[in-house]
Formats: C-alpha cells, structure tokens, sequence
C-alpha cells in the first residue's frame, strides 16, 4: 500500500524549462521521506505536484487520500485572525459545523502547546511560534499525508531544532505519511525514514538513503558515528549531483 | 501628551503670529480686507449669529454632497476593483479609462454636467463621484493583489472557491489599502464640493457658493471664515478615516497600529 505514488512524473514549464524528469518513488503509509537537492531543481515543483496544486508534464501521480496536510515556508498565517480562528481556517473551507472546528483547533492548538496564546494574532507571536500554528492548522484536517516545503528554512538553529523534535513527536503520535523538502541533510536524516537526493536541475532522483535509527529519537543522535556517517554519504552524494 | 501636542500647536501659535504680522505691518488699514484680522474673522465670521448660521447651512449642504459623492465612489470603486481582481479581461478592459479618469482635468468637465444634468445635488454630487472614484479603485485592486501565492494556494487546497476566496481571504487583505483610498477619496470628495460650487451657482448654495459670494462682496472676515469652515471638514473626513482604520484594522495591520502594541 501506497500513500504517494510517483511514477516517470516530470515537470516542463512554459517557458520551456524542465524542473523535474523521470521521478519514480513511493511513500508508504508511516514513512517520513525527506527530499534533499540543490537549489532550484524542483523540489518546490515536487511538492506542489504530490498536493495536486500543480499538475505533472509526464508520468503519473496516485494520492490515496485527500486529507493532506501542506506546511508551507513561510507560515502563511492571516494576520487579521486570532491564533485560534488562523487554525480553525481549513476546517472552516471544509464546511464542518462550528462545533467540529472549534473541537479540531482546541485539541492542535493543544499538540503544538499554544493553548495560552488562542487569542494572539500572529503579528504577536514569534517566528517559531507561528510556524507551530501553521503546523496545527494542518493538524485540524487529520491528514494521512503530510507535505513540508522547507518549513522551518526561516528559522534560528534552536528554533529549528526543537520544532524538529515537535514534528517527530507528531509523526509518532498522528502517524501521518510525511514527505518534506529541506536544505538540510541533518535536518533529513533526523526527522525522516529515508532520504532521496535529487540531481541539478531538471531535478533527478540519484540517490535513495534508508535511515535505520528507530523512534523515539532525541536531539543526540545527531552527535552519533552511525548518523554523521549517513549524513556524510549523503552530503557526497549531493555535492556528486551538483557538480 | 505633551511632546505629542506641543510641537503642532506652537506652530499654529507661530503661523498665527505671523498671520497678525502681516496684517497689521504690511498693510495699510484700506488694505486690511486683504487678510483680515483673526480674531475680526472669528469674531464677524462666527460670532454673528445670522452668518454662523448662514456658514454651518452652507456647510452641512456641502457635507452631504461630499459624503454621497464619496459614498458611490466607494460603492463602485471597490465593485469595479473587485471585478478586476477576478478576471484579467475585465481589468485589461476597464483599468485604462480608469487611469484616463485620474490623468484629464475632472474639473473641466464640470460645466457639462452642468448642461446634462443640471445644476443640483446631483451634479455636484457626480462631480465629488468622478474626482474621488480613481484612488478607491487603485487602492482596493492593490489591496486585493496583496495576497501572496501561497495564501492562494493554501485556499485552493482546501477546495475553497472564487466567493470563499474573495471574501475570507482578498477582501480582509485588502482593508487596510481600502481605508488609504478612503482617505484620500474623502479629501478629494470634499475638494470636490467646494469647487463644484464655482461652477453651479444656482440652488442652494454650499460653502464654495458662500466663499465666491463674499468674495464678490468683499466680506473679507466671513469669507476668510468661510475658508476654515471648509478646511475643516477636508481634516475632519481624513480624521474620522484615520480613526476608523484604527478601529477595524489596528489590531493587525502594521501601518495603523500602535506601535506600543507589537511585542
């Protein structure tokens, strides 16, 4: 069984630029996949083809589900509502009664620990603190896929960091499928079950990592022989692609 | 309270100063009329009770020419602009005469709608409508554009249509631009009705009516009174926006918030 399924999918804009080709890989339902590669060579494209905002050029794309969660870059909150209204939004677009949002949002609001800030609007709250409404925004429409476009690439190490442990604690708890972009390959190797390089623009698959360490994790991990070594293959692996 | 107020108030005191300075060292006593004494102004200009009466009649007529000009301007400006928003040909279409609109001299066109519609309320009304119709629709598109792609495609997402999108996501987006427009219309509207009053001489007459008229009489204090009536409903419009802005907008839109909110 398959969550994601992309098979042969490329990408051709317009204007004649290729963003992708030949992208074959799956997501299966508990896996975390992290997709790693250089700037511009369509990730972004990737994702937006796998929540079906874009339409691939060639190949075929299968989504199990429409309960798909998407946590963009940038929070995207709407500054005039409140914390608690910004996470009520997709359940709102959904059509479900007042009581179901209202239930929804209070239990996300809840899981990212912003039950004191409901009333907040987004311009009073930090950077990390917006990403975690953006992230139980998400949460409310219970998805079994869960699409990340470098969500935390804004933020302080720290930040960074702990929003990380946050996201595996949620991967563990939801069990959601998740397939994130991210810049970095520590940041991959931490949060993700398998890792895929993708090559220079127009963006291959070329390289296709298992990462074995089993849950829970904790933020030492990162400091461990058997995870600087993967992360070390591959960085190589990605450097081998950029040229 | 004080940093805040002194400063615009010792200039008023300076520009007062100076105001007597004029008058009474630079013109002889024949000449006065030319720039009258202040408190002469305050004093013949509101202090007899006909012509205050005269005055706030002319003023409260003006008003309401302003504020229903300004009313359907805003009414068809932020429509057009919506419209716009939704379809590409509709803005490809329009947006140029909208322009038009702002670039030929508004004002020439009076004596014609002079000669179509009249001499009443209406056309001064409609004169207010053409002068003050142009930064509604700019604002109000511009507002409407702000949203960034992926607010749009957060919507798109969930399934929301055009009207779900519009109204939950552009629109509120689009306020605090919509109040810049606003207030610029309303000075504009005001504007609007006082020189619409040179040209439509007939009718009841507004404070633009009353300026022209003392001018020819050479009622110097009243019409110098007259003037400030009229500037101060320009800065009570841009005042009332401002304060409104505030008020729906404030809690969350830099622009018009206070600064002492944001932590």
């Amino acid at each position: 069984m398959t969550m994601l399924g992309f098979t042969g999918v490329g990408k051709r804009f317009a204007d004649g630029t290729t963003a992708l080709a030949d992208i074959d890989f799956d997501v299966a339902p508990g896996e975390f996949v992290s997709v790693v590669g250089p700037s511009g060579c369509g990730k972004t494209s990737l994702l937006r083809i796998a929540a079906g905002l874009s339409t691939a050029s060639e190949g075929t794309v299968r989504r199990e589900t429409d309960r798909v969660g998407y946590v963009f870059q940038d929070p995207t909150l709407l500054p005039w509502r409140t914390v608690q209204s910004n996470v009520e939004l997709l359940a709102e677009l959904r059509h479900l009664s007042k009581r179901e949002r209202r239930e929804r949002a209070d239990e996300a609001i809840e899981l990212v620990g912003l039950s004191d800030f409901a009333g907040h609007r987004p311009g009073q709250l930090s950077g990390g603190m917006r990403m975690r409404v953006s992230l139980a925004r998400s949460l409310t429409v219970d998805p079994e896929l869960f699409l990340f476009d470098e969500p935390f690439g804004a933020l302080d190490e720290i930040t960074r960091q702990r929003l990380g442990d946050e996201l595996l604690r949620l991967f563990r708890l939801r069990g959601f499928a998740g397939l994130m972009v991210t810049h970095s390959v520590t940041e991959a190797v931490y949060l993700s079950t398998r890792v895929l390089v993708l090559s220079d623009r127009p963006g291959r698959v070329i390289g296709d990592f298992a990462v074995p360490f089993g849950h829970p994790r904790s933020p030492e991990l990162r400091f461990e022989d058997d995870f600087t070594h993967l992360a070390g293959k591959i960085s190589a692996c990605l450097r081998g692609g950029a040229g | 309270m004080i940093r805040r107020f002194a400063p615009p108030v010792l200039v008023l005191l300076a520009a007062t100063g100076l105001w007597y300075a004029a008058s009474l060292l630079l013109l002889s006593e024949e000449e006065r009329f030319l720039m009258p004494l202040p408190h002469d102004v305050l004093a013949i200009g509101f202090g007899d009770p006909d012509n205050l009466a005269e005055l706030l009649t002319a003023l409260a007529l003006s008003a309401q020419v302003a504020m229903s000009g300004l009313v359907i301007a805003f009414v068809v400006g932020v429509g057009l602009a919506v419209a716009m928003s939704q379809a590409k040909w509709v803005e490809r279409s329009l947006y140029p005469y909208a322009v038009l609109l702002q670039t030929i001299p508004v004002l020439a066109l009076v004596p014609l709608f002079g000669f179509w519609f009249g001499f009443g309320f209406g056309s001064r009304v409609l004169v207010c409508v053409l002068i003050a119709l142009f930064p509604l629709i700019a604002n109000t598109l511009f507002g409407l554009r702000s949203v960034n792609s992926a607010q749009l495609d957060l919507f798109a997402l969930h399934g929301a249509g055009r009207w779900t999108r519009l109204w939950k996501l552009q629109f509120p987006a689009a306020l605090p631009a919509i109040f810049t427009g606003l207030r610029i219309s309303a000075g504009l509207s005001v504007i609007g009705a006082v020189v619409g009053d040179f040209f439509f001489k007939q009718g009841e007459p507004g404070i633009g009516i009353l300026i022209d008229l003392y001018r020819s009489r050479l009622q110097s204090e009243q019409m110098f009174a007259a003037v400030l009536l009229a500037s101060a409903l320009g800065i009570a419009v841009f005042w009332f926006f401002g304060f409104l802005a505030r008020r729906v907008v404030g809690s969350w839109h830099e622009s018009v918030r206070d600064p002492a909110a944001v932590s």
